[in-house]
């Protein structure tokens, strides 16, 4: 069986996301580095496995996919469907918790988080400005935001264990909502802002506990908190 | 059974979105009208449902939901996992490309018809001005995502293949709004899109949950969301 492939740079936190579903899944596969500064993304071998000219890319086999959440509800889907709810002791309403923290993710904590590591770490070396009036709008997005899941992470787990929920979807078991928020939280952490977390002990808690995850600090790794820019490796 | 019950109003396009998979679904449901105006959705029985304050919410028996797509999937994989690419007939594969489809909905579709929408009909009401560059800019994204679309659809039926699913219902309730400004002749340079938009506004659900949606959201008639 071929390994499945992913293309796209190390440091991208969708590429990441991908990464971390194959670890988590213990699944052979194998990186097609591509480089972001030499537009590979816009390339016509590129555009043929992704018309929308972005990574990452899966292949698997025949099948080749793109949209880091779908790549990675079909790595999941088939090797570890517990990571969606599905599978032994899943079901329709765990899952939906996992879809409805997955639509989060996106919708509410990448749209606050997202600008503020762009502004504070991207910009600067890729000879834009940092607008400060963004980033402060965006912090204040981010505290509302983590205020919600502090209340979540501090209230009951369900399925009837006792204690608060670990993990952002409930149902006592980790699962990609809680995956998918990892590689954006990892380069928050880096900026000046990361004492916002300080208000927010549970969410603290869980970013901790899961990026000691092997699976988390093997994908991390490759994940220079500068981006690669500098060390001059960037994407 | 209880029946399934919304909150929200029926003129937001992630309500619609919603409202669409109940029809298909052939569930019974109930809407619970929520002014936005009024601000029920920031009122705390709603924030008790979703601690972020938006709409649409779906309760059925003890679960609550929130995020459309989310509610979408739940609805489907509950009652009709044919509109997954899952169920009978389906496979993974199938519904990969079901969740791929949904994915460029959301994150490529969504976000360039959005500020036309604010720009040509909202923001006429709202006495905002409407910035013609950013609608020129979106429009642009909105034609290049065509030309994509437009491929696809040359290989299949539907966008994740030959039988419809939740990625092609999904874009009724935003393209509904698109259709209604001076843009909508941009699909005209896209016959295979423009007859997949037209075989959407066919379907029975469509027309029902359309029949809840003036293309002005109401303003023109006094009946604000």
């Amino acid at each position: 069986m071929a390994p499945m492939k992913v293309y796209g740079w190390l440091v991208s936190p969708w590429m990441a996301k991908v990464l971390l579903c194959l670890e988590e899944a213990g699944v052979d596969y194998q990186v097609v580095p591509l480089s972001l500064s030499d537009g590979d993304h816009r390339r016509p071998e590129h555009l043929a496995r992704n018309p929308f000219g972005q990574i990452p890319v899966l292949e698997d086999g025949d099948l080749t996919l793109y949209q880091s959440h779908a790549i990675a509800r079909y790595i999941l889907g088939k090797h570890k469907p517990e990571l969606l709810g599905l599978g032994e002791g899943g079901g329709v309403e765990e899952s939906a918790m996992v879809d409805m923290w997955l639509e989060v993710e996106p919708h509410q904590y990448e749209a606050a988080m997202k600008p503020i590591v762009w502004h504070c770490i991207v910009h600067q070396h890729v000879g834009l400005d940092r607008d400060q009036a963004v980033v402060d709008e965006c912090v204040r997005k981010l505290k509302r935001v983590l205020e919600v899941y502090e209340a979540r992470l501090s209230s009951a787990a369900g399925s009837g264990s006792p204690g608060p929920s670990r993990y952002i979807a409930g149902g006592g078991r980790v699962s990609l909502a809680d995956l998918s928020h990892l590689p954006l939280m990892h380069y928050f952490a880096a900026t000046e802002y990361a004492g916002v977390l300080d208000a927010y002990p549970r969410v603290r808690a869980w970013w901790e506990a899961l990026r000691a995850r092997p699976s988390v600090k093997k994908v991390m790794a490759a994940m220079p908190t500068d981006f690669g820019f500098g060390s001059g490796s960037s994407p | 059974m209880a029946p399934i019950k919304v909150y929200g109003w029926v003129v937001s396009p992630w309500m619609a979105r919603v409202l669409v998979c109940l029809e298909e679904a052939g569930v019974e449901y109930e809407v619970v009208p929520m002014s936005r105006s009024g601000g029920d959705h920031r009122r705390p029985e709603h924030l008790a449902r979703n601690p972020f304050g938006e709409i649409p919410v779906l309760e059925d028996g003890d679960l609550t939901l929130y995020q459309s797509r989310a509610i979408a999937r739940y609805i489907f994989r509950k009652y009709k996992p044919e509109f997954l690419g899952l169920g009978e007939g389906g496979s993974l594969e199938e519904s990969a490309m079901v969740d791929v489809w949904l994915e460029v909905e959301a994150h490529q579709h969504e976000p360039a018809v959005k500020p036309v929408l604010l720009h040509c009909i909202i923001n006429k009401f709202t006495g905002q001005d409407r910035d013609q560059g950013v609608v020129d800019e979106s429009v642009g994204k909105l034609e290049k995502l065509f030309e994509v679309y437009e491929a696809r659809l040359a290989g299949s039926k539907y966008l994740a293949g030959d039988r419809l699913s939740v990625a092609d219902l999904s874009h009724f309730s935003s393209m509904r709004y698109f259709m209604a400004t001076e843009y909508a002749g941009v699909v005209d340079a896209y016959p295979r899109v423009k007859a997949w938009w037209e075989a959407l506004l066919a379907r029975p659900s469509v027309k029902k949950v359309m029949a809840g949606m003036p293309p002005d959201f109401g303003f023109g008639s006094g009946n604000i969301p």
